[in-house]
């Protein structure tokens, strides 16, 4: 396998009229071609804004850590996103080696622009192509992602299509300018579990074709399970557990991931009541000190949770846990 | 209509009419639900599945008289009062909008960002004229905050305060506050977070049984419904294609559709890759219906009866209903 992407240290904090506050707090993970990771977490936990940084999208107000370096591997060579200052170098990744796909497909789309517009739009900023190539090659991979009579949805707008099939033309979208790296924001939180089904094959089949490196932004521990070969579990903008998705979902180790996975309500036992985690996620302006998740952990060691931040430790060389249940030397 | 039915819904159905006129024929209509036959016992946790369009929004809404009701019967039996709804005086609505409230999904959207918690709970209490006195009024919202497990304290702040599921048990205390006997949850917790989500569930199963209120809860989210409902129906376009107790129902589902929607669940087990059936694209418009079963476009069993007849709900073993020409077949291997 190859090196995709590097992020190390990466810190974010946003000035705000209440004051600083840090959304992402020392965060490394890394990235081969063709490898799927997952980002999990509650919302407010920093998920989004993490993989935003990978092409610094994130608003003028946001201010990156000194020691935050982030490396994408391109085959011309590794680019260092954190000295790309201007939009115009940005060009290089937004849109053309990184692509991203949101939430809300009706929303990230221009009402008043037809699907196939602004397809052709951006095939021709991040390429050479000629109208007609790039009207050929969008409705190719409309064609791809399965929407069909991929011609007459080309001339269609936005509000014309149906929620699955404006994620499919998001999608199509996002793949047109063969990118590198994929991110994709909770890309099927809005759809209804058959066309999430539908999208998530869809998107299994994109990963083996076109060999890219995705990071899956997604609440759901079911929709992580069948599409990723690794998981990050975030909280608060920390990085509280990462490993290969079978050893984290089999053998969660952080309180947090436990709790995460006892709240989901299972069809294979229908007896045992549900387990909330307690308490609600704190406000990231009154950050707790030590670690992030004493307030509402039920399986505190002593004073080190509300005073150290844990490091990460291994659970299995496939898999890391920054919990001080781990420290050595501490009873298992 | 029996004793232990709180709700009885006869071949309801609910039109909408579209634009555009047909000047000779019939004016174009939108079947948002068509011909429902339901009971709903008292005291029960009656769960409403089914994707986005397939009309469980509109049917929750005209068993609280919200939706216009264009054909068929729905009764109201309590014990204590009796409401036939499609003959409300307005007198009458106001006496059901007391027994029976609605909790909407989305708690940032509900709750007014002027109001206090306590103004936000008091409302109805004052609109319906059911408390005389200032004192009265806020012994009844401070019991009923205590119930949903809100502070004192938080009464005196503004929504913005709070998180998700904080709001969601404000919306849940204003929906209680009346006393009603029938809530309508609407995709009550689909905004919330999996922790937090399954706060709100226990919370809801919790006074469900403590008040004896009848819910009926509406959820795309199959598992939540396994989990807190008693009783499970399934639609699909405007019909119900599938009843059952809950347990019953995820044991042995038997139609088509049921059973797909069974297999789309993401398992949490990675090298769980049950390629049971993947339903082809997509829910059809409501306003071009396909003819004999609506399902039949994306069912892997069509048959030629299928395309020409439409079926009915039929009752079965376990107290299974099922709307599907072939389901005893497919039941044999």
């Amino acid at each position: 396998m190859t090196r995709l992407l590097d992020v190390e240290n990466l810190t974010l904090q946003f000035d705000t009229d209440e004051g600083r506050i840090t959304a992402v707090d020392n965060v490394s993970f890394n990235l081969e071609a063709g490898e799927v990771m997952g980002l999990v977490g509650e919302s407010g936990s920093g998920k989004s804004v993490t993989a935003k940084s990978v092409m610094k999208l994130n608003p003028s107000n946001a201010i990156y850590g000194d020691q935050t370096k982030i490396t994408l591997h391109l085959d011309s060579g590794p680019v260092d996103i954190m000295s790309l200052k201007t939009s115009n170098d940005l060009q290089v990744v937004r849109g053309g080696a990184i692509s991203m796909i949101f939430q809300e497909p009706m929303a990230s789309f221009a009402p008043a622009i037809s699907i196939g517009n602004q397809m052709v739009e951006q095939l021709q900023i991040h390429s050479d192509m000629n109208t007609k190539q790039a009207t050929q090659l969008s409705i190719e991979m409309l064609d791809r992602v399965g929407i069909s009579d991929a011609s007459t949805r080309f001339k269609q707008f936005a509000f014309e299509l149906s929620g699955g099939m404006r994620q499919r033309a998001m999608i199509a979208m996002a793949l047109s300018t063969k990118p590198k790296l994929l991110i994709a924001d909770e890309p099927t939180t809005a759809l209804d579990v058959t066309i999430q089904a539908q999208v998530i094959d869809l998107m299994k089949d994109l990963v083996k074709d076109f060999g890219m490196g995705i990071v899956f932004i997604t609440h759901d521990l079911g929709v992580i399970a069948q599409t990723a070969d690794k998981v990050a579990v975030m909280y608060l903008g920390r990085l509280v557990e990462q490993g290969a998705v079978r050893d984290v979902i089999r053998n969660p180790s952080h309180p947090y991931t436990k709790g995460l996975i006892a709240a989901l309500p299972s069809l294979d036992d229908l007896d045992t009541p549900l387990t909330p985690i307690p308490g609600d996620i704190p406000s990231p302006l009154e950050r707790p000190p030590g670690c992030v998740f004493n307030t509402r952990c039920s399986s505190i060691v002593g004073a080190q949770c509300s005073s150290v931040v844990p490091e990460f430790s291994n659970v299995t060389d496939n898999h890391q846990v920054a919990c001080h249940i781990y420290d050595e030397g501490a009873s298992k | 209509m029996s004793e232990d039915v709180l709700i009885e819904a006869r071949d309801l159905s609910v039109h909408y009419p579209l634009r555009g006129n047909n000047l000779f024929g019939p004016k174009p209509v939108v079947k948002a639900v068509e011909s429902i036959n339901l009971d709903i016992g008292k005291g029960s946790f009656f769960g409403l599945v089914g994707e986005s369009g397939s009309g469980k929004t509109t049917l929750g809404k005209a068993l609280l008289k919200a939706a216009p009701i264009t054909r068929g019967t729905v009764a109201y039996d309590d014990g204590e009062a009796k409401f036939d709804l499609t003959k409300l005086s307005t007198k009458e609505l106001n006496e059901y909008r007391k027994r029976a409230q609605l909790i909407f999904q989305d708690p940032y959207a509900a709750l007014s960002p002027r109001m206090t918690v306590r103004d936000i709970i008091a409302e109805p209490l004052e609109v319906m004229g059911l408390t005389s006195t200032r004192e009265e009024t806020d012994e009844r919202v401070r019991e009923i905050a205590e119930k949903c497990r809100l502070n004192l304290e938080h009464l005196r702040r503004f929504p913005h305060a709070f998180s998700g599921g904080q709001r969601q048990r404000i919306s849940i205390a204003r929906a209680l506050v009346s006393n009603p006997q029938f809530v309508v949850a609407d995709e009550s917790v689909a905004a919330l977070d999996v922790s937090i989500q399954a706060d709100v569930l226990n919370l809801l199963k919790e006074i469900q049984q403590e008040m004896g209120l009848t819910f009926l809860f509406i959820s795309h989210d199959l598992s939540v419904v396994a989990h807190i409902c008693d009783h499970v129906a399934v639609m699909y376009l405007g019909r119900l294609v599938e009843t059952a107790p809950t347990r019953e129902l995820f044991a042995n589902p038997r139609h088509p559709y049921t059973k797909a929607l069974l297999s789309a669940i993401p398992s949490l087990d990675p090298d769980d890759t049950k390629q049971a059936q993947k339903l082809e694209g997509e829910i059809p418009s409501p306003t071009n219906q396909p003819s004999g079963c609506k399902f039949h476009t994306r069912c892997p069993f069509v048959k030629d009866i299928c395309r020409s007849n439409e079926p009915v709900l039929q009752h079965s073993s376990g107290g299974h209903e099922v709307a599907c020409h072939r389901w005893e077949e497919l039941m044999t291997p």
